[in-house]
């Protein structure tokens, strides 16, 4: 009795077990381009010593590609997309459709992913890198895992929002803001100066924040190379010794203000947008914008990097072009909440023009002093 | 029969087989499956050595010290109390004749499907201080504040509500394992029903719930979901930071091998605190034990289980369904969740077996030999557990890419870095039920003249049954909502419903969270109560 039990449950297994390979071959067959179940490694003679464990297709199961003198083995791109699924993943979908590219795409967290990179070394199967933020481009920038980008591509974007040795470039803005309840805060109770939110006691208790996130770790950064250290640091101790309550990441303090937990917070843009288009009603919440050049209102980028250590650096390219181009832009624009780079396009119409932000003059890539701003905030007991 | 009387046999037991010193299959299997979780703690000691005087800078950072006794402070409190849930649940659904018991038995493990970010967040929205409750006792007595949940409460009572299934699991396993004619001798011999219990059943469940207990300390350690959304940090806390904020590779293996020593001693701890014993019955066979009637105590017990279940189901399930509530009405292109669904399903079994056959050689080994080392040989696959899923995940990310390029990112590494992940759920309790088997069962089925292997099969896993039916649902719930470890090694563009979810939370999409949000759970019932019912069905035909 008890043994044809464990018959059955090993029979279970076995089903789970080849299933999961019949799975893994139905999956594979649903893209554009038939490709071996990534699974079984190939065995063709020529991928053998290919290190790259993304199997590349013979000969006889490619498609016709679109361009015939683009390299054949360049047909197939890999993208590691800080950025998730929900937000660009049709976009992706549909630059593979348009180029005639087969867009693999891995969905992570920024950081982790970069990480990922890191430590895959010259073996990394990614072709191409698509960060939240420019700190993770300065990262692989800064270990030499980046290739110099054309500069037909760089200067598509204005000069501050792209690498300054040429190895990345920003492809849509995200600008800080203090997103407030309008049913709780005047309008001119927002301090002039970010700054003077330190230690000024209208806010005790009804500031949120996200020190774990990447956006506000850029803007402290931005705070160091703008004002000095120690600014930065009476800022953080400051507003921190206001009883700022700590959020995980920018959405859950967007909601906290709009549910009135707190009064105001310190995020990206777009998030206060997002919440307006789900909840289909007039929310109690405002985003200000610091127009007047100061730190407040940093703008930072999510961009996009090509990896040396890629073998299709040419379909990465088309990629990256793909990207910068007019109706890209318009995705970034009308999907994302996100400010279009590219000049003449016009951002989302509820947002002040790009050209009326008046950021604070800072390059992003001197955002990579990373490990100065984790000991101070470490310093300052935020994390 | 006494431990003591026990514990003689089994010396003399070691004297007169002289054979079974010698490294067996099983032994040899173990130490296998051992070394392989061994392969991530060396990497991460080059990793931290690599970083020379970063690392050391880390590792003294006076922030350090404090988030360490905030880990352990956590972990302590964690276990304590979801072994408090879990032992009084896993009796009243396995000894008391409630009415739809296997219904609430299956309910009481589900909690362990949800991510525990998501249980907080949907915590937070419903009981945080401006949240759905907050909401309706302000319109309802004008109550403006409700008390704090943020902090430490708030991360002690949401890894509880996670993780309590870790004891109830195993406790319930082994009271099915367990001979009821010991606790009958009790009462025959004139003792109160409670004193029979705290007398007997108690001490013979120690192994089940001290295994949970660790499950739920070690998963603490690591968590990084729960203590994020409800603010309290942690040493995994800084580890994720580390990795996020400065790519410091270095100083966050650093810190994680703070999370190994403190693992490690957990372990050990737990070593001596069980002592030798024997827990199996002596003589005769098996019958099931007899179901109590229900008291007004049992009763209570249930309200308060179901109220558990209420919070860490309740709360996301209420949340996800009002998003998809939200969906429909704004007619939301919404991501096609079936193939994900799938995926899920399917891992999440095929995992659960690897790392149940996995886990066989190595729970026996240690529950039955007579060397202190063997008895070590599954301290690695614990420590680990213990690790936060980022950490294994971008150690194993390093040693494929490096060493096995062609098995990066592919379906069978990822199945082993589930394995990696979950195997001490399997061992533990699987060691549980293994000590609770008669060795003498074993004994005459060799002198009857049975192989080794054949003895496996006749003879331990049939009697493992109920432990192995046990850790197949452990390993599903917890592979199932697995992220860190399915984001970085699964094959490209393979998603999970855990993926889909992320990805839609991360981005403050909470209407595509939804469906997938609501799948998870229900993907969970599935192995619950086909199990559960089989279980059952199979208990119920040997007992008549």
């Amino acid at each position: 009795m008890r043994r044809r039990d464990l018959l059955r449950l090993g029979g279970l297994g076995l089903a789970a077990g080849s299933s999961l390979l019949l799975l893994g071959c139905r999956q594979e067959s649903a893209t554009p381009t038939p490709v071996a179940p990534a699974a079984v490694p190939t065995s063709s003679a020529g991928t053998v010593s290919d290190p790259t464990p993304v199997s590349t297709p013979t000969a006889s199961e490619r498609m016709p590609t679109v361009t015939p003198t683009a390299r054949e083995a360049a047909r197939s791109v890999t993208i590691y997309s800080g950025r998730s699924q929900s937000l660009i993943g049709p976009l992706l979908d549909r630059i593979g459709q348009e180029l005639g590219l087969d867009v693999r795409v891995r969905y992570g967290d920024t950081a982790e992913l970069a990480t990922a990179i890191l430590e895959e070394g010259d073996r990394s199967p990614a072709d191409l890198f698509f960060g939240q933020d420019a700190g993770a481009l300065g990262a692989l920038a800064k270990e030499n895992r980046l290739v110099t980008l054309p500069a037909e591509l760089l200067e598509r974007v204005p000069a501050i929002y792209r690498s300054r040795d040429g190895v990345w470039v920003g492809v849509s803005g995200r600008v800080r803001t203090v997103v407030y309840n309008t049913e709780r805060v005047q309008l001119n109770e927002i301090p002039a100066s970010i700054v003077d939110f330190a230690g000024n006691e209208r806010w005790r208790g009804r500031l949120g924040w996200a020190p774990t996130n990447g956006s506000f770790q850029a803007f402290v950064t931005g705070l160091r190379r703008l004002r000095g250290e120690d600014v930065a640091r009476r800022w953080l101790e400051g507003v921190k010794a206001l009883d700022t309550r700590i959020f995980p990441n920018n959405a859950s303090i967007v909601q906290a203000v709009i549910q009135g937990e707190i009064e105001a917070g310190f995020v990206n843009h777009y998030y206060l947008m997002r919440e307006r288009a789900q909840a289909g009603r007039s929310l109690p919440a405002e985003n200000f914008f610091y127009t007047n050049g100061d730190p407040g209102g940093l703008v930072n980028v999510a961009g996009v990097g090509v990896l040396a250590s890629s073998r299709a650096q040419d379909a990465a390219l088309q990629i990256v072009d793909y990207l910068l181009s007019e109706s890209a832009q318009r995705y970034f624009s009308e999907q994302t909440f996100e400010y279009p780079l590219l000049e003449g396009i016009p951002a989302h119409p509820d947002l002040p023009p790009l050209e009326t932000l008046n950021p604070p003059d800072l390059d992003l890539s001197d955002l990579d002093d990373l490990r100065g701003t984790l000991a101070l905030l470490q310093e300052v007991g935020l994390l | 029969m006494s431990v003591s009387a026990g514990g003689a046999l089994r010396g003399l037991r070691g004297r007169t087989w002289p054979t079974r010193t010698r490294p067996s299959g099983e032994f040899v299997l173990a130490m296998l499956v051992t070394s392989l979780a061994l392969c991530p703690l060396a990497y991460l000691a080059w990793r931290a050595g690599e970083g020379g005087e970063r690392s050391l800078a880390a590792l003294w950072h006076p922030r350090t010290g404090e988030l360490l006794l905030r880990s352990v402070g956590l972990a302590i409190t964690v276990a304590v109390t979801s072994a408090l849930c879990g032992l009084p649940l896993a009796w009243i659904t396995e000894r008391v004749a409630l009415p739809g018991r296997r219904v609430f038995a299956v309910l009481f493990a589900l909690p362990l499907a949800v991510p525990s970010y998501l249980t907080a967040f949907a915590l937070v929205a419903v009981l945080g201080p401006r949240g759905a409750l907050a909401d309706l006792l302000d319109r309802a007595v004008g109550l403006e504040r409700l008390p704090e949940m943020y902090g430490f409460a708030g991360a002690w009572g949401t890894l509880t509500l996670v993780t309590f299934p870790y004891a109830y699991l195993s406790i319930r396993a082994a009271l099915r394992g367990l001979d009821p004619t010991l606790e009958d001798a009790a009462r025959v011999l004139g003792e109160s029903r409670r004193a029979a219990f705290s007398l007997v059943t108690l001490p013979l469940l120690r192994p089940a719930i001290v295994a949970g207990m660790l499950l739920s300390a070690l998963y603490a350690l690591g968590d990084f979901g729960a203590i994020a959304v409800l603010r309290y940090p942690t040493l995994t806390y800084s580890i994720y930071n580390q990795y996020r904020l400065s790519f410091d590779r270095s100083a966050a293996a650093t810190l994680a091998l703070l999370l190994v020593v403190l693992s490690a001693a957990a372990v050990v701890a737990e070593r001596r605190w069980r002592r030798r014993a024997v827990f199996y019955r002596s003589v005769g066979t098996r019958r099931p034990a007899s179901l109590q009637p229900p008291t007004w105590w049992a009763w209570l017990v249930l309200g308060g289980g179901l109220s558990l279940v209420g919070l860490a189901l309740g709360a996301p399930v209420s949340v996800a369904a009002y998003w998809w509530w939200r969906a429909r009405v704004l007619s939301e292109d919404m991501p096609a969740v079936g193939q994900a669904f799938l995926n899920s399903l399917l891992v999440g079994f095929a995992a659960a077996v690897l790392t149940v056959c996995l886990a066989l050689p190595v729970a026996r080994v240690v529950s039955q030999s007579q060397t202190s080392f063997a008895r070590l040989l599954d301290v690695p696959l614990w420590v680990a557990y213990s690790l936060p899923g980022i950490v294994l995940a971008l150690s194993i990310v390093s040693l494929t890419a490096r060493f096995l390029p062609f098995l990066y990112q592919t379906i069978p590494l990822l199945l082993l870095g589930y394995a990696l992940r979950f195997l001490p759920e399997a061992t533990g309790t699987l060691k549980a039920v293994f000590a609770q088997q008669n060795p003498r069962l074993e004994e005459a089925a060799r002198t009857l003249g049975l192989r080794r292997w054949s003895i496996w099969w006749r003879v331990r896993l049939p009697l493992a049954f109920p432990g192995l039916v046990a850790a197949l649902t452990l390993v599903f719930l917890t592979t199932v909502k697995e992220l860190p470890i399915t984001l970085l090694l699964s094959p490209i563009g393979f998603s999970t419903l855990v993926t889909v979810v992320w990805n839609a939370t991360a981005e403050a999409y909470w209407t595509h969270a939804a469906l997938p949000t609501l799948l998870l759970v229900a993907i969970g019932v599935i192995p619950m109560v086909l199990l559960g019912l089989w279980q059952e069905r199979v208990q119920s035909g040997q007992g008549g």
